[in-house]
């Protein structure tokens, strides 16, 4: 409508609503009916074996049970074995994973990076992101063998799409002003990104550091399921023997460890800010 | 000291910023910008340290040509060229300190500068300059516990550190207070007369710039409308410059409005 044609009077007196998101009446109605027919639909096809629910029950209850009483001292030497070489995956996949990222993370930002470099970087975290953890940690259990070795590799590969990508979007978001001043001070590259880039993404970086930490800790735990080494394979043997109160102690001590790191990402953040 | 040849500044977007831009400024002269907004006010300052790339045209610093150099002489003859912001642009979690010592970058070294150790000579220059501003005992403050007009202090001290030849500075008060912007336009035109710096201050203040400077550029649509000292501003200059307005409630506050004390 044209400024000419408007005319105020017609709009007196009118309740006023926001424009919809979608502007054609018939096509907002199809969506919506649309919408509804595929979630009955999809409904639908799900198929629950209610006697085979009830069977389960019984083993479900024990498992539950056995939190009531978790063992930690039949099995401690395996869990505590099984623990550290957790701990000290998660540890050396997060820096080296991190170390890497971070030149990644600065080809991969358009406003820092020339095309070239940052198509590779780009391509190097499309990667990384397309292969989920447990793909990749059956591809190297198959290359080095059972261990730990296999489960670091794989979680500092999978750190690299995670960090890389997250820490490019905060670089390309940051404040073009603060960075450009540096640069008109005839800051060499190295310079310009150690005083007009990183002080501005490093709340983000230590943020998402031990966001990360916190992810690779877990992941190790699911990783020892396919022979990667870690908690995870103690608490496969567990299940395996049916051990379910020295399964609850593991899981325990997982989540009070997730729930401490949790705790610690929460006061480090607060502080760099 | 600075001539511009037909500078010329086309964006990918067929945006021309700049038509063939001439212009030639004395040893020690401040100069004042004017124009209305997307006159190229900020792409001619730009054009100057390479910040922006000129599409055509050339800029000479001294004998040197800029438009010509490689990144690593680009990178040195910036360093002549100090440069204020407008909002500051100052690095906000970085203490006053290293904001005015990023202005050594392009002397040191990348470890000295990474490990925060500069020379004892930039460290002192640094607290003068601090202390001439009124800012020494902020040096370990952060940037962004600053008011406005403290920031753009830095900012200065940031730009003068360089030891440089020749002030670009672009919009200087524009988001401060009419008091601050006055008190930071007397600063900047005082600094320039102590070290003999020539300036070219964009401003989109015209009572302002008349109060401070000894030549006016007035730019419109990416070309020179006007040249000359502050006081050719007539209201016929301005309309041309900025379209039809009544200017003489511009022109007169000049003459009205006492001085601020400065502090």
């Amino acid at each position: 409508m044209s400024e000419a044609a408007f005319n105020v009077q017609t709009k007196m007196g009118k309740p006023w609503k926001k424009p919809p998101f979608v502007q054609r009446k018939w096509l907002r109605l199809i969506l919506l009916v649309g919408i509804v027919a595929y979630l009955i639909a999809a409904y639908m096809t799900i198929d629950v074996n209610w006697s085979r629910v009830y069977q389960g029950l019984e083993r479900g209850k024990k498992f539950v049970m056995a939190f009531t009483n978790p063992d930690f001292t039949t099995r401690s030497t395996d869990i505590w074995e099984g623990m550290f070489e957790s701990i000290i995956m998660t540890v050396a996949s997060s820096v080296v994973g991190i170390a890497i990222s971070i030149p990644i993370a600065l080809g991969a930002a358009r406003n820092v990076a020339p095309l070239s470099v940052y198509l590779i970087c780009r391509g190097i975290i499309a990667i990384s992101r397309a292969l989920q953890e447990i793909i990749v940690a059956i591809l190297l259990v198959a290359i080095f063998g059972f261990g730990p070795l296999a489960g670091f590799l794989t979680l500092s590969f999978a750190t690299i799409g995670f960090l890389s990508k997250l820490l490019a979007e905060d670089i390309e978001s940051m404040d073009r002003a603060q960075a450009e001043a540096i640069k008109a001070s005839g800051a060499r590259w190295m310079q310009w990104v150690n005083y007009g880039v990183q002080p501005q993404v490093m709340p983000r970086l230590i943020g998402l550091s031990i966001y990360r930490l916190d992810i690779n800790f877990r992941e190790s735990a699911i990783l020892g399921l396919v022979g990667a080494g870690g908690i995870g394979a103690t608490l496969n043997t567990a299940f395996d023997r049916y051990e379910y109160d020295t399964a609850a102690a593991i899981l325990i001590i997982i989540i009070v460890i997730v729930m401490a790191l949790e705790y610690l990402s929460g006061v480090v953040r607060a502080r760099v800010q | 000291m600075l001539r511009l040849e037909k500078l010329v500044k086309t964006y990918k977007t067929g945006d021309q910023a700049l038509q063939a831009v001439d212009m030639d400024i004395p040893e020690g002269q401040v100069l004042a910008l004017i124009g209305p907004s997307g006159a190229g006010k900020s792409t001619l300052i730009r054009c100057i340290n390479r910040l922006v790339e000129p599409t055509s045209g050339k800029v000479y610093l001294g004998d040197i040509e800029l438009t010509g150099l490689s990144s690593g002489s680009l990178r040195r003859e910036r360093r002549r060229m100090g440069m204020i912001f407008q909002e500051y642009a100052l690095v906000e979690r970085l203490t006053v300190m290293e904001n005015v010592l990023s202005g050594r970058l392009g002397y040191v070294g990348f470890w000295r500068s990474f490990l925060r150790r500069f020379p004892q000579s930039d460290v002192d220059e640094a607290f003068r300059l601090l202390d001439r501003v009124g800012l020494a005992h902020m040096a370990d403050k952060r940037a962004d516990e600053l008011s406005g007009g403290q920031r753009q202090r830095v900012g200065i001290c940031r730009a003068l550190i360089q030891n440089p030849a020749l002030l670009l500075v672009d919009e200087p008060t524009a988001s401060l207070d009419p008091k601050t912007s006055r008190q930071i336009m007397r600063l900047i035109c005082e600094l320039c007369k102590e070290r003999g710096l020539a300036a070219i201050i964009n401003i989109h203040d015209v009572a302002l710039a008349q109060m401070f400077v000894q030549r006016v550029i007035g730019l419109r649509l990416g070309a020179i409308e006007f040249d000359g000292p502050p006081e050719g501003l007539t209201p016929d200059v301005l309309t041309t410059i900025y379209g039809e307005e009544d200017w003489e409630a511009t022109i007169e506050s000049v003459d009205e409005e006492d001085e601020v004390v400065a502090q």
